[in-house]
């Protein structure tokens, strides 16, 4: 009886997920279909432009470029899914990693240490330095009860001239006469060692480990029941005995902290350094693209940032045959937009369904009785 | 007990400009109150307060609107090239149409499909940045003084105007005295910034600034005087009961995401043709997020989004103007914490006492020691003061209860 059981929850399960990939597949065709309708608006040819996309972007060239934009989505993208997993909207992911790039490009700088203790000395500072900013937000919330998502984006706007200031007058590398407008450039020590020559740098498989960690923590291990249980649930969680607070402080700090990895993949293996217009920005807010995209799963997650990947790997030859670049940006916008919406809706008759079968299941017991 | 509201009001807005011409005449720095500094603040606080005013409209319907950032990016784009194509004022119209199809899409998402308000307004802000760099890819490329980031510039300008009387307007065709310009030339006590703002406000005035300032009031009286602003505003406040009584809120939650982008285009609108004449990427700055603070700053209320946007769009306006007048304002701080402390000694108000006490020594300090403020870090001031608000005042702060909350028609509750 009890084995029985188990089967027909496994099976459930298994129907749900596969229902969630199919319904975010068909969401994704749906939203090709809409800037199909776009581009032909626009007057381009939505045929060419899918066909260049696929043509080029199935190389091996373009494959290890994917890895290599996938790399900070993945970063963004989990810790906007620790986030969500606690019903916590981090929109501070963008002000986190800016903030988490210079000072660990800056104090990368000031300690000689053997190459492998540097490079994660490196990383450390980056995830404390994230989950400090982070821990702002959290303060706030417990303190004043003041919402994560009003205080984040002020924080990212607090950040950036945080930043814009700490650097001009701090760490800017003034050895040239100005001329440079970065820091100074981190110890060979410092520097992540490139999987592929200068296209693909070990962050990627950082990122993956990152990946596994959060599968571990948030959907394995006792942190992360409660983690999710005061996120699905929160008055029952507080009943059960789950300190809110904490909870809210450490899940923040958390998504901070690997928020603070975002600019990593470029500040040790790229610039080796930070500057303003050297490291890229709004990751951001591209990763709670990628977070719902991918439903807050890491390996959902990592297939989103992948197709996001690849999507801007192709934007370069796009744009030499004639149609704008952009248009790559928009459909990633259009693909979140579409698939938010479907996964509602299909979320929503899954429960109608859910309750439908257990009304009928109860009838028939009571028929029985 | 209206009167007496007024009373204070007039009593406090003097006192105010008391304190200002104090520290101006003290410091020498004119530029505090000058018509110059006056009238780029009010420049700047218009796109503010429009931004504010539509996520008003937003919250007060119940629904959040994190977009307002992306609808402003339609405005400016689509404002742009209607005066581009058209001229000024149908480019205003465009600006709005742009902000309303952001606010429609927000509207579908959110009202429609019920999904997440702030994601929809995260995912809006991401399209609107880089649809309109499409669109300017698609336009703009190739055309003279246009390229990917930016419009060509536009020929015609929306018609300044001065005041008859009180700031050298003209009447058919006959120059009427400068009276403010007069005033404030004279540099008095009280009468000089008195003349100094009064001829910032009616000098070398835009259409499109009246235009902005006349919706705060008509904002107001539709809000809280029609039967429309009641429903409206009972959505946002209980859908549930609104309901029951035969309101139809998803229908109003649609009018008002609509007004709600049509006013965000609109700011977006006045940055890319009254600020400036042609569209730029990136032209917005966070307004739209700064609008969002000023909504809270002032407590979900026409008036008190009118008073933070004056304060961020002042500001702003100084550190434009003249920026070594910044200083100037650690003083006027310090003088007004000064009055503040005084005050609360008076009514015995233990933490008031100890907050303008310690305000008071921090900007007296600051007026001693600093000579230059970093422009990077006044930047950030209008995000700073709102999360100082948001800590101290949390509790007199009251938004609409059900805002951000989804709500489906005809299901039971």
């Amino acid at each position: 009886m009890n084995k029985q059981l188990d089967i027909h929850r496994n099976s459930d399960a298994m129907r749900k997920s596969l229902a969630t990939l199919g319904s975010s597949l068909g969401a994704i065709f749906l939203a090709l279909f809409i800037c199909a309708v776009l581009l032909l608006v626009t007057g381009k040819d939505p045929l060419a432009a899918y066909g260049k996309i696929l043509e080029t972007g199935f190389t091996s060239d373009k494959f290890v470029e994917m890895l290599k934009r996938a790399t900070p989505l993945i970063f963004s993208a989990i810790a906007v899914a620790i986030g969500f997993k606690m019903n916590l909207f981090n929109i501070g992911v963008e002000g986190q990693y800016l903030f988490a790039a210079l000072i660990a490009a800056e104090m990368g700088t000031h300690v000689s240490l053997p190459a492998p203790l540097h490079v994660l000395f490196i990383l450390v500072v980056a995830m404390v330095s994230g989950a400090a900013w982070a821990s702002i937000a959290a303060f706030l919330k417990i303190v004043r009860g003041i919402n994560e998502v009003i205080s984040t984006i002020m924080l990212n706007y607090i950040a950036l001239s945080f930043i814009q200031w700490l650097f001009e007058t701090f760490f800017r590398d003034d050895s040239d006469g100005g001329l440079n407008v970065k820091t100074t450039k981190i110890a060979p020590s410092g520097r992540m060692p490139d999987l592929v020559h200068d296209r693909l740098n070990g962050m990627f498989i950082v990122a993956l480990l990152v990946a596994f960690v959060f599968w571990i923590v948030v959907f394995r291990s006792r942190f992360g029941f409660r983690l999710r249980a005061s996120g699905l649930n929160p008055i029952a969680a507080r009943t059960a005995g789950i300190p809110a607070s904490r909870m809210i402080l450490v899940a923040l700090m958390l998504s901070g902290a690997v928020a603070g990895l975002v600019a990593m993949p470029a500040v040790i293996g790229d610039v080796y350094g930070y500057g303003p217009s050297a490291i890229a920005t709004q990751y951001g807010f591209a990763g709670i693209a990628v977070a719902l995209l991918g439903r807050n799963h890491p390996l959902g997650i990592v297939g989103a940032a992948m197709l996001f990947g690849f999507l801007d790997s192709t934007s370069a030859e796009l744009q030499l045959s004639g149609i704008p670049s952009s248009i790559v940006k928009v459909i990633q916008a259009i693909i979140v937009l579409v698939v938010v919406i479907v996964n509602e809706a299909s979320s929503r008759r899954y429960n109608r369904r859910t309750a439908e079968r257990a009304a009928m299941a109860l009838k028939s017991l009571d028929a029985r009785l | 007990m209206k009167q007496s509201k007024n009373f204070r009001l007039v009593v406090s807005i003097f006192c105010v400009l008391a304190i200002i011409s104090t520290v101006r005449l003290w410091t020498d720095q004119d530029a505090l109150t000058s018509s110059g500094t006056i009238g780029t603040a009010l420049r700047l606080t218009v796109p503010i307060l429009l931004a504010g005013m539509a996520g008003l409209w937003a919250e007060r319907c119940g629904v959040i609107n994190i977009g307002i950032e992306g609808m402003m990016i339609f405005g400016t784009w689509f404002g742009a090239w209607g005066a581009w194509q058209f001229g000024p004022w149908v480019g205003l119209l465009f600006a709005i149409l742009g902000g309303m199809f952001g606010g429609l899409v927000h509207a579908v998402a959110t009202v429609r499909f019920n999904i997440d308000q702030v994601i929809s307004g995260v995912v809006i802000n991401l399209f609107a940045f880089f649809g309109v760099r499409y669109l300017s890819e698609l336009v703009y490329v190739g055309k003279p003084g246009g390229g990917i980031s930016q419009s060509p510039p536009q020929k015609s300008a929306l018609p300044r105007f001065n005041l008859p009387i009180l700031s050298g307007g003209e009447i058919a065709g006959w120059k009427s005295p400068d009276f403010l310009g007069w005033l404030e030339s004279q540099r008095w006590f009280i009468l000089g910034d008195f003349g100094g703002i009064g001829r910032g406000l009616t000098h070398n005035l835009s259409w499109a600034t009246v235009i902005a300032i006349i919706i705060v009031p008509v904002s107001a009286w539709a809000l809280w005087r029609t039967r429309f602003g009641l429903r409206l505003r009972s959505s946002g406040e209980s859908p549930v009961a609104a309901e029951s009584l035969g309101v139809k809120v998803n229908r109003l939650r649609y009018y008002g995401l609509l007004i709600s982008g049509g006013l965000a285009g609109l700011a977006g609108g006045t940055l890319s043709i009254v600020a400036s004449s042609y569209y730029r990427q990136g032209q917005t700055a966070g307004r739209g997020f700064i609008g969002l603070a000023t909504m809270i700053f002032g407590n979900w209320r026409p008036s008190g989004i009118l008073t933070g946007a004056m304060l961020f769009g002042y500001a702003e306006g100084i550190k434009l103007v003249a920026s070594d007048s910044i200083t100037a304002l650690f003083l006027f701080i310090a003088a007004i914490s000064a009055v503040f402390f005084i005050y609360s000694v008076i009514r015995r108000k233990r933490v008031q006492v100890l907050v303008t006490l310690v305000a008071f020594i921090v900007s007296a300090i600051a007026y001693r020691t600093i000579d230059t403020v970093p422009e990077s870090l006044t930047q950030s001031l209008p995000y700073v003061v709102t999360l100082i608000v948001l800590a101290t005042a949390n509790q007199r702060l009251r938004p609409p209860a059900m805002a951000g909350v989804p709500f489906r028609p005809g299901e039971p509750h």
